[in-house]
């Protein structure tokens, strides 16, 4: 049963929109993320005076901390905005394409 | 103590879930400590507690499926706690604090590279982990590529990065109870592997998670109790608590930036690569991916995981901070009151000394009882996934060719807890006052190098191929390990020789890179018939992968 299934799956025009749409936000996410972090860490190993400046004149608090802070701060939102849209719009493009093919 | 030096370098990374904590030895010697009757109290209140969870669970642990997954029926938010439990250890709160309150920005750095792991599997590998998989990662590994082999690998994959991890956290639990409790290192580790038998034996999975869950609030609640009486002190402004750490630390400014830690750009990388991708192949991580009902609550309970993780991590820092200004000025914490020379009781303690200095023995005993239970609930995950892998993957799988009662498979899987309980006591017995560092590195090392290829490339990449995996995580593993070996962690400082082979602590820029590619080419070279079948057979697993048809259901209950 699942594999005929599975073939009236794949040809709903549906399906390829749902892997489409969701594959290329995931990778278009992960790449953010990984981008942001590895540039931070190149920053580290070959830049570290540009993270060493303090945040205001006088300041003991340096531009590292709050840019550290943000790579996890703003990627938690991006995962927050990954799960929002795929358990929202596709969710229910998933439920109809399986409601399709039964 | 004798042992004290040897052990001390152990213990920082011995408590570790992380490889980069056993780069740093900052620590000091490790002396059994005057007994601590209030965190021991703690304690005993806590075991008690989730042994009365282990007799509820026991009664609802009746399938298969309850014992490995809790039969799917944990919710998206409970299961973030509880990932969030099983991946923030002892290590998080005591290694990382310390990490920062010795080296400033670069423990924060690290801290950072424990974290982006975890967006990334909510982006790539939640869902597809929660259609495909049923109780192992091998049913995900093995879904279109032959069973026997497939599955014998990745049980041997499973079991290696569960026994290497084992051992830190059982070394890690013996020198904390000296530390902490005042108690012989072998009563430790006998009580947590008897207490993680009892909780996987008896409980399965549901008793698991609720361990899980209920540390995981008590890690957050006593973190963020000791955030705030620290911030307090400083009438809530970090710019003020950084200045007078900057005062206080003996590098000065120095603290604010980059040091010399992560200086070297293949280190750093290597390192990064492994923490990154090795999470994303920890066996008893995945494991918790099956617990859910479906793909839809497997990525709420990464997105509660990762704020979870992220919000302690960022505490922790704040935490090391506030413990350079706050006990750097008072001589009490250092041994003979020389400050800026070592501390009282090892590197590991500065969050310990924090909370006595912020709120006395009561709230130091909570500490010291809230990083034991870490352990013994992060000990618990790791068991029971080494258990599932025996049972589910090599009894089940290879040895019964899929065809065991579910009784025998539980009858099995409790019989392999046993085992997994009696190894651990007596691997952390065999390595008592060893220095275990190396085998973080290689956990995660292998973790990366042999366990997420096979993993992320049967799930992504339609051209693999049994023998391309085989051959993959073959050369992934055996590369891992040797250059573990060659390193100086072991060459040097285990071994006693003068110069290492290998130059980094961490193989994973190198092990994993060969494993993709030997698994891509030999994919690409093989033309059996077999070979053309397991290609064909990805285009159902993606429609599965992508829609959940198909998946493993969560059971009635």
């Amino acid at each position: 049963m699942p594999q005929k299934t599975y073939q009236r799956i794949r040809s709903n025009p549906k399906f390829t929109t749902l892997a489409g749409d969701r594959s290329r936000f995931a990778w278009l996410l992960t790449a953010i993320v990984l981008i942001g972090y590895y540039a931070f860490m190149m920053a580290v190993a070959f830049k570290p005076e540009l993270l060493r400046a303090p945040l205001w004149s006088g300041s003991s608090l340096t531009v590292g901390v709050p840019l550290g802070a943000l790579i996890i701060i703003g990627s938690w939102l991006l995962t927050g905005l990954y799960v929002r849209r795929a358990n929202s719009t596709y969710e229910k493009l998933n439920n109809e394409i399986i409601k399709e093919a039964r | 103590m004798r042992q004290a030096i040897r052990g001390a370098a152990a213990l920082l990374a011995a408590i570790a879930a992380a490889p980069a904590i056993a780069a740093p030895a900052t620590t000091g010697p490790v002396e059994q400590q005057p007994l601590n009757l209030i965190a021991i109290g703690m304690f005993v209140v806590f075991v008690a507690s989730t042994l009365g969870i282990t007799y509820w669970a026991a009664r609802r642990t009746q399938s298969a499926a309850d014992f490995y997954t809790a039969g799917g029926g944990i919710s998206g938010t409970q299961n973030g706690f509880a990932i969030a439990g099983d991946y923030m250890s002892a290590a998080t709160l005591l290694g990382l604090s310390s990490l920062v309150f010795a080296k400033g920005f670069d423990g924060f750095v690290y801290t950072i590279g424990f974290f982006v792991g975890w967006p990334i599997i909510t982006f790539l590998m939640a869902e597809r982990l929660r259609n495909l998989g049923k109780y192992t990662f091998a049913d995900i590994a093995s879904y279109r590529l032959e069973k026997t082999p497939i599955r014998t690998f990745a049980a041997i994959g499973s079991l290696t990065v569960v026994c290497f991890y084992l051992i830190v956290q059982m070394v890690g639990a013996g020198q904390l109870i000296q530390l902490l409790f005042g108690l012989p290192y072998n009563y430790a580790v006998v009580l947590v592997g008897v207490l993680m038998m009892v909780y996987v034996m008896f409980g399965g999975m549901i008793a698991t998670t609720w361990v899980q869950i209920i540390k995981a609030c008590l890690m957050l609640g006593g973190g963020t109790m000791l955030l705030l009486l620290a911030l307090s002190q400083f009438g809530f402004n970090i710019e003020l608590m950084a200045q007078k750490a900057v005062a206080t630390h003996k590098d000065g400014i120095k603290i604010m930036g980059p040091g010399s830690m992560l200086s070297d750009p293949i280190t750093a990388v290597s390192l990064s690569l492994g923490i990154v991708f090795g999470n994303a192949g920890l066996p008893h991580i995945m494991m918790r991916f099956f617990t859910v009902p479906n793909a839809r609550e497997a990525r709420k309970s990464v997105f509660v995981a990762t704020g979870l993780i992220g919000y302690f991590f960022l505490v922790v820092c704040v935490i090391g901070l506030a413990a350079i200004s706050i006990l750097g000025s008072d001589p009490q914490y250092w041994v003979d009151g020389k400050i800026g020379g070592k501390i009282i009781g090892g590197g590991n303690m500065p969050v310990m000394h924090l909370a006595k200095a912020l709120g006395g023995d009561v709230l130091m005993g909570f500490l010291s009882a809230v990083a034991f239970a870490t352990i013994l609930a992060v000990v618990a995950g790791l068991a029971l996934a080494g258990a599932s892998a025996i049972a589910h993957d090599l009894y089940v799988g290879v040895f019964a060719k899929g065809n065991a009662k579910e009784g025998t498979e539980m009858m099995v899987s409790r019989i392999a807890t046993v085992g997994m309980g009696i190894a651990a006591i007596l691997l952390g017995i065999l390595f008592k006052d060893q220095n275990v560092a190396f085998l973080v590195a290689l956990a995660f090392g292998v973790a990366a190098s042999v366990n997420f290829p096979v993993l992320i490339l049967s799930m992504y990449w339609k051209d693999l191929t049994t023998r391309g995996a085989l051959w993959g995580g073959l050369s992934g593993l055996v590369s891992a390990v040797t250059l573990v070996v060659l390193s100086p962690a072991v060459w040097k400082t285990v071994l006693g020789n003068k110069e290492a082979i290998f130059p980094y602590d961490h193989p994973a820029l190198f092990s994993m890179t060969l494993a993709f590619l030997v698994t891509i080419v030999v994919s690409k070279l093989d033309s059996s018939a077999r070979a053309r079948s397991e290609q064909a057979a990805f285009d159902d697993q993606y429609v599965r992968a992508q829609t959940g048809v198909g998946a493993a259901a969560a059971s009635a209950h």
